[in-house]
C-alpha cells in the first residue's frame, strides 16, 4: 500500500503537533501554572498519530493517562485541551477532569483513563454498540504494557472474541509500567502472544515508525469491517520523560534514554525518510512554523479564558 | 391487577423495557436459556432473541465495563450480576468509571446503566451469597441506588431506573423475589421521579421506623405485634438509599418526634447511620424526645448454619422490642 504525500505530510504534522504540545505543558509546569501531574507522551508520538490518522471520524477510540497524544490525533483543538489543564470553562471537561480525563466525543474520543486497563472493558460495550447498531465502524483501544496484567485485559479480550466485536486492541508497550520494566511483569512469549491465546490475531510492530502503524491499523481496520472480530497489536515504542513529574528515572540508564533518543526516535526518523523521499526542508519547515504558531496561540488563549465558576459540583455528579 | 411474585414483576418491567426500546439489552451470566439464578430474565431469550439477552462467561468486571461502553455510544444495557456480592469483582467500571464519566468529562457524557443484583441474606447461602453491600455505593458520588421491597415497588423502580440518566446499582433482596401482590402493570414513565421518594407503608404518630428492602417487609410485620396496637407508628420504605427522601423522614418526625431505624447491613458507615446523622443535625433535634436508633445486622459474616443466621439478621421481635422501649 502506498501512503500519499499528503498523508505523510499529515503523519509529520500530526507528531510535531503532540511533541510540541506536550513540550509547551512542560514549560507551563515548569512556570507553576498547571496543578497537578501530568505523563507525557514525548516518543510515543508515532503510535498515536499512526493509529488515529488510519481512523475515520465516526471511529471511536478510548485512552489511556498517557493521552494527550490519542487525543490531539482524533482530532481535538489544542486550544481546549490547554484550557482543560489550566482548569478553565472552555476545557473539554470544564476544568472537572484535567490531563487524565479527557474526552472529546465530537470527535470519537470516549476519554481518557485514570485507572490502569480501565478502558478496556469500556471499549467491549461501545464495539458491542456498533455491532448492534449495525454500524460500519470500528472502536480502537489504546492500552499501555501495564494493562496487560490486569484482570479486566482478560475479560476484555475473551468477550470480545467470543462475541466477534468490531474493536482493535492496540497496546504501546513503551517498555515500563511505571518503574516496572515489562520484562519483569509480563509471563510468556510477548504481549501480542497474549492477544493469539484468545483466538485473536495479533501482531508486534515498531510502534515508533509511524507508516508503520498506520498502515497496520489501517489493515485491522479494513479486515474487521469486512469480516469482523477484534483485532490486536503490540506496538512496541519509548517514553523519554518519567512516568508523571514525580520520577526520578532510577529504574533505567540515562544511555537508554539516549540511544531511544538518537536511534529510534519516531520524528527525526520520519524526517529523514521525508527528505528521501523527496519532500523539501523548507515545506518540513513550514509545517514546524504553522505548530509553533497554534501552540503559542491557543497556549494564550486557553491562559485568557476564564476560570470554571465554582457551582454546584454535588450536582455535577448527576445528569 | 393481576397477582404475581416480585421475581415476575420485574420479569414484566424488563420485558416491557425491551418490548419499548430496541436500544435495550441485557446481558449477565446464567441469563439466557437459565432465565437467571433466581429467574427474573426467564422467558425473555425466547421471547427477544440472544442479540439482546447476552448470556456472559462468569466475567463481572466486563460485565460492568461493558454496559459503560454501551451506554456511551446509544446503548441500554441492564446488566446482571447474579449475587450482588460478585459485584466486588466489577468495582472499577462501576466506581471508578460510570460513576464518575458524567462529571469527569464536563457533563459531556451519561451512562445511563443498571446494575441489578440479588442481595441479602435468609437463604442459608453464608458469607460471599448473602450481603447488603448497598452502601458501599450510597458513598459514591454519580450513583444511585435503588432498594424495592415488594412485587408493586420492584416494578417500578425498574421502569423508574430505566429513565433515570445516571448510573443506577438495584438491589433485589433474595428474600422479596417471592412475596406475592396484586402488581398494576404501569407503562414506562417520562420521568424517573419515584428515584428519591421515600413511600410511607402505615402511617402514624406516636414513632417513625424508616427501613429499606427487605427489612420493611419484617419491620411491617413488627408493628403488627398485638402489644404495639394500642400505638400509632408511622413506617416508611425509603425506597431509594441514594438519594434518600429525608423530606418524608423529617415530616414524619415533625409528628412523632422518634426515630427507628432497621436495616439488615450491619451498622458500621451505613445508611442507618447516615440517616441518623442527618437528622441529629438538622433543626429537627431539639424536638426529638429520646435519642434516634438503629437496628441492624451484626457486624459479622453471614454464617451458613440457620440458627446463626437469623442471629446476625435482625428478626420480627428484635424491632418489636426496640420499639417498645422507645414508646
Amino acid at each position: 500500500m502506498a501512503i500519499t504525500k499528503d498523508t505523510q505530510l499529515e503523519l509529520h504534522r500530526m507528531m510535531m503537533l503532540i511533541r510540541l504540545f506536550e513540550e509547551a505543558l512542560e514549560e507551563m509546569f515548569s512556570r507553576g501554572l498547571l496543578h497537578g501531574t501530568m505523563h507525557l507522551s514525548i516518543g510515543q508520538e508515532a503510535t498515536a498519530a499512526g493509529a488515529c490518522l488510519a481512523l475515520q471520524k465516526n471511529d471511536l477510540i478510548t485512552s489511556t493517562h498517557r493521552g494527550h497524544g490519542h487525543c490531539l490525533a482524533k482530532g481535538a483543538e489544542p486550544y481546549k485541551m490547554f484550557a482543560e489543564l489550566l482548569g478553565r470553562e472552555d476545557g473539554y471537561c470544564r476544568g472537572r477532569g484535567g490531563s487524565m480525563h479527557i474526552a472529546d466525543l465530537s470527535n470519537g474520543n470516549l476519554g481518557a483513563n485514570g485507572i490502569v486497563a480501565g478502558s478496556l472493558t469500556i471499549s467491549v460495550g461501545a464495539a458491542l454498540s456498533f455491532q448492534m447498531q449495525k454500524k460500519e465502524n470500528i472502536i480502537l483501544c489504546f492500552f499501555g504494557d501495564g494493562a496487560v496484567n490486569e484482570g479486566s485485559f482478560h475479560e476484555a479480550l475473551n468477550l470480545a472474541s467470543l462475541w466477534n466485536l468490531p474493536v482493535l486492541f492496540l497496546c504501546e508497550n513503551n517498555q515500563y509500567g511505571m518503574s516496572m520494566a515489562t520484562d519483569k511483569a509480563v509471563a510468556g512469549d510477548s504481549i501480542a502472544s497474549r492477544g493469539t491465546s484468545y483466538g485473536i490475531e495479533s501482531i508486534q510492530i515498531d510502534g515508533n515508525d509511524v507508516e508503520t502503524v498506520y498502515e497496520n491499523v489501517l489493515n485491522f481496520k479494513n479486515e474487521i469491517l469486512s469480516s469482523g472480530g477484534p483485532k490486536f497489536i503490540e506496538a512496541v515504542t519509548y517514553r523519554y520523560r518519567g512516568h508523571s513529574k514525580s520520577d526520578r528515572n532510577l529504574y533505567r540508564t540515562s544511555d537508554e534514554i539516549e540511544y531511544w533518543k538518537e536511534e529510534k526516535d519516531p520524528i527525526k526518523r520520519y524526517i529523514g525518510k521525508l527528505i528521501e523521499s523527496g519532500i523539501s526542508e523548507d515545506q518540513l519547515k513550514d509545517i514546524d512554523t504553522d505548530i509553533r504558531d497554534l501552540i503559542r496561540k491557543s497556549v494564550k488563549q486557553a491562559l485568557d479564558s476564564p476560570l470554571s465558576p465554582i457551582t454546584n459540583l454535588e450536582e455535577d455528579s448527576y445528569a | 391487577m393481576p397477582e404475581m411474585t416480585t421475581g415476575k414483576a420485574l420479569n414484566k418491567a424488563l420485558s416491557l423495557i425491551l418490548e419499548k426500546n430496541s436500544t435495550a439489552f441485557i446481558a449477565g451470566e446464567d441469563i439466557g436459556i437459565y432465565g437467571g439464578a433466581f429467574g427474573v430474565t426467564d422467558g425473555l431469550l425466547a421471547q427477544f432473541g440472544d442479540e439482546r439477552i447476552k448470556d456472559t462467561p462468569i466475567s463481572e468486571d466486563v460485565i460492568a465495563g461493558l454496559a459503560v461502553g454501551a451506554s456511551m455510544t446509544g446503548g441500554k444495557p441492564i446488566v446482571e450480576m447474579q449475587f450482588s456480592d460478585f459485584i466486588v469483582n466489577a468495582m472499577d467500571p462501576i466506581v471508578n468509571q460510570a460513576a464518575k464519566l458524567h462529571f469527569m468529562y464536563g457533563g459531556s457524557v451519561n451512562v445511563p446503566i443498571i446494575v441489578r443484583g440479588a442481595s441479602g441474606a435468609g437463604t442459608g447461602a453464608a458469607a460471599q451469597h448473602s450481603q447488603s453491600l448497598e452502601s458501599w455505593f450510597c458513598h459514591v458520588p454519580g450513583l444511585k441506588v435503588v432498594t424495592p421491597s415488594n412485587p408493586q415497588n420492584a416494578y417500578d423502580l425498574l421502569l423508574h431506573s430505566f429513565v433515570d440518566p445516571n448510573p443506577v446499582i438495584f438491589m433485589e433482596h433474595k428474600l422479596i423475589y417471592k412475596i406475592k401482590d396484586n402488581v398494576e402493570l404501569n407503562e414506562i414513565p417520562k420521568e424517573s421521579s419515584m428515584l428519591g421518594k421515600a413511600n410511607i407503608i402505615n402511617e402514624g404518630k406516636d414513632i417513625t421506623i424508616v427501613s429499606y428492602s427487605n427489612m420493611v417487609n419484617v419491620a411491617k410485620e413488627a408493628i403488627a405485634a398485638k402489644e404495639l396496637q394500642n400505638y400509632s407508628i408511622e413506617l416508611i420504605d425509603l425506597q431509594t438509599v441514594s438519594p434518600i427522601d429525608y423530606d418524608t423522614i423529617k415530616n414524619s418526625l415533625k409528628k412523632t418526634k422518634r426515630l427507628l431505624v432497621c436495616q439488615e447491613a450491619p451498622s458500621n458507615s451505613s445508611v442507618g447511620t447516615t440517616v441518623i446523622s442527618k437528622i441529629v443535625e438538622s433543626e429537627l433535634f431539639n424536638e426529638l424526645e429520646i435519642a434516634p436508633k438503629l437496628v441492624s445486622g451484626l457486624h459479622s459474616p453471614m454464617p451458613s448454619a440457620k440458627h446463626l443466621e437469623l442471629n446476625v439478621i435482625p428478626q420480627v421481635e428484635d424491632i418489636t422490642n426496640v420499639i417498645k422501649s422507645m414508646l
